[in-house]
């Protein structure tokens, strides 16, 4: 059964079209995530899903639910959790907790099993007010909160921004324990190294879904060798390369300038054209594409990007 | 239900853990009643007057020491041109200019007929015109005095009829303007209480973002409403008691109707304020914005309410206006009960009325309140 299918849905504000025919389907019980930059469009997506932004056309079924109409039976097998922080910060850790259990009609401890793997972090300081915590306990109060009612679905904005690196390879193992509990999770995020995670990813840009596949599959969809490029002066280097006729693409990651090349790659005739532009240190690896490598290819086919 | 009572735990928990909200809840009413009671009255208490007295007859110095025995005038200065005295009234320091012309006396007595002169300072109409109204009332005094002292013959019983009126005020008979302003300024307390913190609390949610949260929540809409309109009304109630007492302790106002009948009046204004507040919270998206409407609207609906000026003395227009104006009832209608002691049955119009715009406004503002954009 698919949680969620949604068909050709547009959404306008104003002069923005912040989606344009959007089709995908979520599986039941499938860790399914967003990926894009920020403005993609996810949050939009998310709102129209969660019942809270009526879509202009196309339509939306979320476990079955027309979220349209039917949002008085979704919004109790729903947990949403929105990007920007959205509990009472003058509220305890446990108020807020009590307040958003006994709105759903139900008490912390009848669901206390689900959420006690994400709440015992934060129960030594459930007498303190949210708005005093830090980000990432911030975020699993939250979560918590979204759980407490026990969704079927659970819809999450951009868990994980502004969360430390520790904290947010935390929050997606305890997503993976939530799955493994019989839910349904929709997660977006702009982190891509978050992609590799989920069980599939849509990768979102500008309100259009570039593709939607397992993280393994994009991945090998690259289709092409790519290099990683290193010299004393990273910028020059960046600048000649995109002017040398051969190359296909070239973007900082880091320490490297990943590139690919049209054609046969020939590594003489590279190193003749940047000593021929003065770039005599450059050295280069062989890398594995990322998720981030295919979204940048992706992004390009889509439209040219021009520097 | 258990919903309802749930939220309104919840906001009684957030309003009591803001530490600066209660002291402006119970010390606000007691400040605005000392100064808005004592400072904002129409009493006509101090007159500056000057004299300029050409004339220096027994006559013209009875009529002078008639404005100085009175006690609502003070003799500043005398001077011998009405140029000096203009001065006097140009720099602030004299109200009016009494002008007793030379011959006034000879005058008086050859032909039973003089006029004197009064200049009044009219920057503050209301007041000028209390002050001309008073020294006529003592002018008129001093010539039914000099008649009798000039007229020597003796008069037969019955010649000289005068008709005197002696005026009885009714429901204030002091002409206490306290009296009347307690009321009025417990009036403006609960409005603003109620209606801008119901307003802000709404749209502080929006702000802060909670609202998205609890939007996805099976709450309904009316129950959201009522868990923000409770809370305030019982604020509200309670602060409208705290207001009558202090009232009470610091003015002895008196109170002559029925407490209930106030609080029963009280409730049910009460919410189409909160409602009010309500309403304009669903337009807004900041408290900032919130708050400027909701003073606008509040500032129009209590100068127009008759706190200070009667209703009765406004043009037309101003009282149909005044018809939509919920303050305006309530000014009415609580005066009405606490200095007038009326009753349930002279009462029931304004409380039908107050009734249908209840149901009017906070069905608009459920009506308003989207929880989906």
């Amino acid at each position: 059964m698919q949680a969620i299918v949604a068909v050709n849905i547009s959404k306008h504000f104003g002069e923005t079209q912040a989606l344009k025919d959007i089709s995908f389907e979520v599986n039941s019980n499938e860790l399914f995530g967003f990926i894009g930059p920020d403005g993609a469009g996810k949050t939009t997506l998310f709102r129209i899903i969660a019942s809270l932004l009526l879509s202009e056309s196309g339509s939306v079924s979320v476990m079955g639910l027309n979220p349209a109409s039917e949002y008085k039976v979704l919004r109790t097998k729903l947990g949403y959790m929105p990007g920007r922080f959205s509990l009472y910060p003058d509220l305890t850790v446990e108020e807020n907790l009590k307040f958003y259990a006994t709105i759903f009609g139900t008490t912390i401890s009848e669901n206390y099993e689900l959420i006690k793997d994400i709440y015992s972090h934060i129960e030594p300081f459930k007498k303190r007010p949210a708005g005093k915590l830090s980000g990432g306990m911030k975020q699993k109060l939250a979560l918590s909160c979204a759980l407490i009612h026990k969704p079927e679905l659970l819809i999450l904005d951009e868990p994980t921004t502004g969360v430390d690196a520790v904290s947010r390879k935390e929050f997606w193992q305890m997503l993976k324990r939530l799955q493994g509990q019989g839910i349904t999770v929709l997660v977006s995020t702009p982190y891509m190294d978050e992609a590799a995670l989920c069980d599939r990813v849509a990768l979102i840009q500008k309100g259009s879904i570039l593709s939607i596949d397992t993280p393994q599959n994009i991945i090998d969809a690259y289709g092409k060798p790519l290099f990683g490029l290193r010299a004393g002066n990273m910028y020059n280097l960046l600048l000649k390369l995109k002017e040398y006729e051969n190359c296909s693409s070239a973007h900082l990651f880091g320490q490297y300038i990943h590139s690919s090349f049209k054609g046969k790659f020939s590594r003489e005739e590279l190193f003749s054209y940047l000593n021929s532009n003065r770039i005599n240190d450059a050295e280069i690896i062989e890398v594995t594409p990322g998720i981030e490598d295919c979204f940048m290819q992706l992004m390009e086919h889509n439209e040219p990007v021009s520097i | 239900m258990r919903t309802i009572g749930y939220i309104i735990r919840k906001e009684f928990t957030q309003i009591f853990r803001n530490k600066s909200m209660l002291p402006i809840i119970f010390v606000m009413p007691i400040i605005q009643l000392i100064i808005l009671v004592n400072a904002a009255t129409l009493d006509l208490k101090r007159v500056n007057m000057v004299v300029v007295d050409e004339d220096l007859s027994h006559s013209s110095r009875a009529l002078v020491s008639k404005f100085q025995g009175s006690p609502f005038y003070k003799i500043k200065a005398a001077f011998f041109s009405v140029k000096e005295a203009e001065e006097a009234v140009l720099s602030g320091d004299a109200n009016v200019i009494l002008h007793i012309p030379v011959h006034f006396e000879r005058k008086l007595l050859k032909e039973n007929n003089v006029s004197v002169q009064l200049l009044i300072d009219a920057i503050n109409g209301v007041a000028a015109g209390l002050t001309n109204a008073y020294s006529t009332a003592i002018i008129a005094d001093f010539n039914k005095d000099i008649r009798a002292e000039l007229v020597t013959i003796p008069i037969p019983d019955g010649m000289y009829k005068t008709i005197n009126t002696i005026p009885y005020y009714w429901y204030n008979p002091q002409l206490s303007y306290k009296n009347f302003m307690v009321p009025g300024v417990l009036g403006i307390l609960i409005t603003m209480i109620g209606m801008f913190l119901a307003c802000m609390n709404l749209v502080r949610e929006k702000e802060i973002g909670t609202i998205e949260q609890i939007n996805v929540t099976p709450i309904r809409k009316y129950q959201f409403i009522a868990g923000k309109l409770i809370p305030f009304w019982i604020i509200a109630l309670c602060e409208l008691a705290f207001g009558l007492t202090v009232g009470k302790l610091l003015f002895n106002t008196p109170f002559l109707g029925s407490i209930w009948l106030l609080f029963s009046f009280s409730a049910l204004y009460l919410i189409v304020i909160l409602g009010f507040g309500l309403f304009i919270s669903t337009f807004a998206d900041t408290q900032q914005q919130a708050m400027f409407v909701s003073w606008f609207i509040a500032m129009v609906f209590i100068m127009m309410s008759g706190l200070f000026t009667s209703i009765e003395n406004m043009p037309n227009w101003a009282q149909i206006m005044n018809k939509i104006n919920p303050i305006a009832y309530f000014m009415r209608v609580v005066r009405m009960i606490v200095l007038k002691g009326s009753g349930l049955k002279d009462i029931l119009p304004e409380f039908i009325y107050l009734f249908g715009y209840a149901i009017l406004i906070v069905n608009l503002a459920i009506w308003r309140y989207r929880k989906t954009a």
